[in-house]
């Protein structure tokens, strides 16, 4: 492989991998903020309890999104010279401005949360959490700014350079801020991250529950959880449907991608499907004229097809069919598990289900793909792009560094990361077994 | 006039990157030191000296980083794609660091902790060394070509003078430490301790003299803006002044002041170091005629000053929190349930 392929390899295998943390983070800091809220108004030790046993868990998973955060920060400029080059002047604000106010905010007070419960008032302490639950959604935005400039660039002018080349400058801060994608993709990334976090808690409380441990403690995290897994699942329908508009108003090779749609033509939206690239046909399960009516209103709006864009303006065509139409379905069923319970838990029948418990227990793995796959449709759609309409990806790699580098951090990270990913679950499940109570309580292992 | 943004931001990243210095600075020390202490307990309070806070001084790494993205997109872009395999080498030491503290305690196995007392040591010492080693090659010059892009080879990097400034480094951080794990301990442990705080100031100041002279004699363009600008030979002066208050806040048994003069000295040295390199982000050497000063590297004016009002904005409030954490955390360390 080349230092291209191997370039985006990596920038792909690492945000991956750090993108298991971050919607955990923030979707699970929501639910901190939940149970010590409700500890505060009520006084009740049991959500306390909770409180704190969810702190140990994020904890975890924050190490791992810090270890692994790190790393992003500096590949744009290891790997991806030229784009910096290119971009710095309207990407770097954003990232700047996501230390300032996001991680120094969460960081800072993530001690107190992780340690302040006995040297602080309670209300000291709920603060420290909103905070740390603040600075995750913060970072959220300024990251997602700064990737939704590069998906629909705004508010920059091309600039000639004294040493040759030319780069884009700012020229209106707010429209680079509120680029055309921005605000659908932060609050589609936001319900994705409390789907991520409200299941986790779903899928630790049924464990317990199946295993007949902890009872009442499960009980009371599940049906919290359950609220938020149930509105946010339903609001992430909504907020991909806005998504989805925008996205077939600026990046209409993209949106023609995701459905396999060649021809300009009233267009249907598929259930599921095969690409044929090689002959330009789509073969599957389709509702005809729905996606005319979802992004026009009109079930014969003709949508622009792939024909429009030379194949070196195409996007892998197929791949982002498959990730974009597995995301959507395991976006139905989250919605389809979460009111299923919510029905269930009306009726009195919830503790009683154990194979709906199985399903909550394994749920907790379908925000994860979602949320990856949502990804890997955005960014592989983006292609040949890095910078839509402006710079191709092919000339966007840093000019001094070799293949062989590459390949050796490459090497390096896959091994680390495995071995990280291993001792992560190790530990999660450990934490889990030993459930709510306090080390004191089990004998001091320490 | 016109008002010298670039100037300006040169400082604030200058800033960010001193902040990180001075904070993550005795993190690094102890890590650095972690291993020399054989019991459990003692490794214990190691740890918890910086839980609490290691992480909020890391991300003064990553806002320096993402500011000199913002401000000098040529440097950012020059530097790490320049250093790549030095680069990944410190981005996996501070991965090990985060994931070591977090996992050490987590398991009774002997083994289990062993392995991470060791990965969390060498992972600090070897971010130190190679964080000097970073600021060796841009204080000597590494290879440009007209591009601006990085003409060298990683072995290029490892000269003589940049391995002197890792050592330097290392050898700082270890007495920054020190000197911080003295005041959050107590008792045996931290009348040992004190033993060490003299033996890490003695090696410090051998490397200081060393990289001095070194500087003197093979960077010469190190004084030029020093020559030019007369006045600023105040920062030198306090630095000596600085180093020399720490053995006799130690002697006279002020650990806290003795920790404020080794802040005071890493301030002063990265001031130094700030005033020797500017205006040059990269010097180019061989070939200065390609170098990246602050201004063929920097970003549009527009740029700068926007960023500027976000640091009028969030460095009060990022001052004002830190100083309240670090004020509810003061004191000696107590190992309790939540700890490490
Ligand atoms: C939607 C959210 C999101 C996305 C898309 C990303 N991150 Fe992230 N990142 C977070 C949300 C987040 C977070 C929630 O703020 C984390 C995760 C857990 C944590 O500790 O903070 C974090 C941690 C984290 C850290 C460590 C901060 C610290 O030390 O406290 C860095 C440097 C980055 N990220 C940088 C990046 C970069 C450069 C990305 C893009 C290429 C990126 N992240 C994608
Ligand atoms: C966190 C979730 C994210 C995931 C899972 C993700 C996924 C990916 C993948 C798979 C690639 C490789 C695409 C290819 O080579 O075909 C990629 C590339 C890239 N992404 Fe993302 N991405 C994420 C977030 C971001 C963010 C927040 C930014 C910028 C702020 C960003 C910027 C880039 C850049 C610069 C590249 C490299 C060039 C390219 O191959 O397109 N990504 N991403
Ligand atoms: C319910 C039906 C859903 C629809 C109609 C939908 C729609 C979309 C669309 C159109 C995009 C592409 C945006 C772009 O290219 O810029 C996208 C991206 C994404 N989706 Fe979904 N989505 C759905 C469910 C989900 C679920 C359940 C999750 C996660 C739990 C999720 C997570 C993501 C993520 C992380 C991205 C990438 C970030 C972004 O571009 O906003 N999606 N989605």
């Amino acid at each position: 492989m080349d230092a291209l392929a191997l370039s985006r390899a990596q920038f792909g295998l690492t945000i991956a991998f750090h993108y298991i943390f971050p919607p955990l983070s923030i979707g699970l800091g929501l639910c901190l903020v939940l149970f010590e809220g409700f500890y505060l108004f009520t006084r009740e030790k049991l959500y306390l309890e909770i409180a704190r046993f969810y702190t140990r868990i994020f904890g975890l998973i924050f190490a791992m999104g810090v270890a692994t955060g790190v790393v992003m920060e500096f590949q744009f400029g290891t790997n991806w010279a030229s784009y910096s080059r290119f971009v710095g002047d309207v990407f770097g604000s954003a990232l700047a401005a996501e230390g300032v106010f996001a991680f120094f905010l969460e960081s800072g007070f993530l001690g107190l949360l992780l340690f302040g419960w006995d040297r602080i008032k309670p209300r000291t302490h709920f603060f420290a959490t909103l905070m740390v639950c603040l600075g995750a959604h913060f970072s959220a935005v300024w990251i997602v700014v700064a990737n939704s400039w590069q998906q629909t660039p705004a508010g920059y002018h091309l600039v000639g350079q004294p040493g040759g080349g030319i780069r884009a400058e700012v020229t209106d801060f707010w429209q680079v801020v509120f680029s055309p994608s921005t605000v659908s993709r932060i609050w589609h990334v936001y319900m994705g991250a409390w789907q991520a976090g409200a299941f986790a808690v779903l899928s630790i409380s049924a464990y317990y529950l199946l295993k007949k441990k902890y009872e009442t403690f499960a009980k009371t995290g599940l049906k919290m959880a359950l609220v938020v897994a149930a509105a946010a699942s339903l609001l992430q329908l909504f907020s991909g449907h806005d998504s989805a508009k925008v996205v077939a108003a600026t990046q209409p090779a993209k949106l023609a991608a995701y459905e396999g749609h060649y021809e300009t033509a009233a267009a249907p939206l598929y259930l599921f499907g095969w690409v044929d690239e090689k002959n330009g046909q789509t073969h599957g399960v389709s509702i005809p004229g729905l996606l005319s009516y979802l992004v026009s209103g009109q079930s014969d709006a003709p949508v622009t097809g792939l024909n429009a864009f030379t194949p070196d303006k195409r996007p892998p065509i197929n791949f982002v069919f498959q990730t974009y139409h597995a995301m959507i379905a395991i976006g139905i069923a989250l919605i389809a598990i979460a009111w299923f319970g919510l029905f269930l838990w009306w009726r009195g029948g919830l503790w009683k289900a154990r194979w709906f418990l199985w399903v909550l227990v394994l749920s907790v793995l379908l925000p994860q793909a979602a949320n990856q796959l949502g990804w890997f449709s955005a960014e592989v759609g983006r292609q040949p792009y890095i910078v839509y309409n402006l710079m191709k990806t092919s000339d966007a790699l840093s000019k001094s560094v070799k293949a062989g580098e590459v390949l050796t951090s490459m090497i390096l990270f896959g091994f680390i990361y495995s071995l990280l990913f291993v001792l992560f679950i190790y530990l999660l499940n450990d934490k889990i077994q030993h459930g709510p109570e306090t080390k004191e309580e089990q004998g001091h292992r320490a | 006039m016109n008002f010298d943004w670039q100037t300006l931001w040169f400082i604030l990243v200058g800033v960010l990157f001193t902040g990180y210095a001075i904070l993550d600075g005795f993190d690094l020390g102890v890590g650095a030191l972690h291993l020399f202490v054989k019991d459990d307990t003692e490794r214990r309070i190691f740890l918890n000296a910086i839980g609490p806070i290691w992480d909020g001084n890391e991300v003064w790494l990553v806002t320096g980083g993402g500011a000199l993205f913002a401000a000098f997109p040529e440097a950012y872009a020059t530097v790490f794609s320049g250093f790549y395999l030095a680069f990944m080498l410190l981005l996996v030491a501070l991965i090990f660091r985060a994931v070591a503290i977090e996992f050490r305690s987590k398991q009774p196995m002997k083994w289990w902790r062993q392995a991470w007392d060791i990965s969390f040591s060498i992972s600090s010492i070897l971010s130190a060394f190679l964080i000097g080693v970073a600021m060796g090659n841009l204080a000597w010059g590494i290879p440009l070509d007209a591009g601006h892009e990085f003409a060298g080879t990683f072995l290029g990097l490892l000269k003589p003078f940049p391995i002197l400034l890792g050592l330097t480094t290392v050898s700082l951080f270890a007495m920054h430490g020190s000197i911080f794990i003295v005041l959050k301990t107590e008792g045996a442990l931290q009348a040992k301790l004190k033993g060490w705080v003299k033996n890490t100031m003695i090696t410090f100041i051998l490397f200081y003299v060393l990289t001095t002279f070194a500087t003197l004699i093979y960077i010469p363009r190190m004084m030029t803006t020093l020559q030019q600008a007369p006045w600023l030979f105040i920062v030198p002066v306090l630095n000596v002044l600085a180093i020399a208050n720490i053995p006799r806040n130690v002697s006279k048994g002020q650990g806290f002041g003795a920790f404020l003069s080794s802040c005071a000295a890493l301030f002063f040295l990265m001031a130094l170091f700030g005033i020797g390199v500017y205006p040059y982000m990269v010097f180019s050497n061989p070939s200065p005629e390609n170098s990246l000063t602050i201004y063929n590297a920097a970003s549009s004016v527009t740029t700068l000053k926007i960023m500027s009002l976000f640091v009028a904005v969030g460095l009060p409030l990022i001052l004002s929190y830190t100083l309240s954490i670090y004020w509810i955390f003061r004191g000696k360390v107590k190992l309790d349930s939540l700890s490490y």
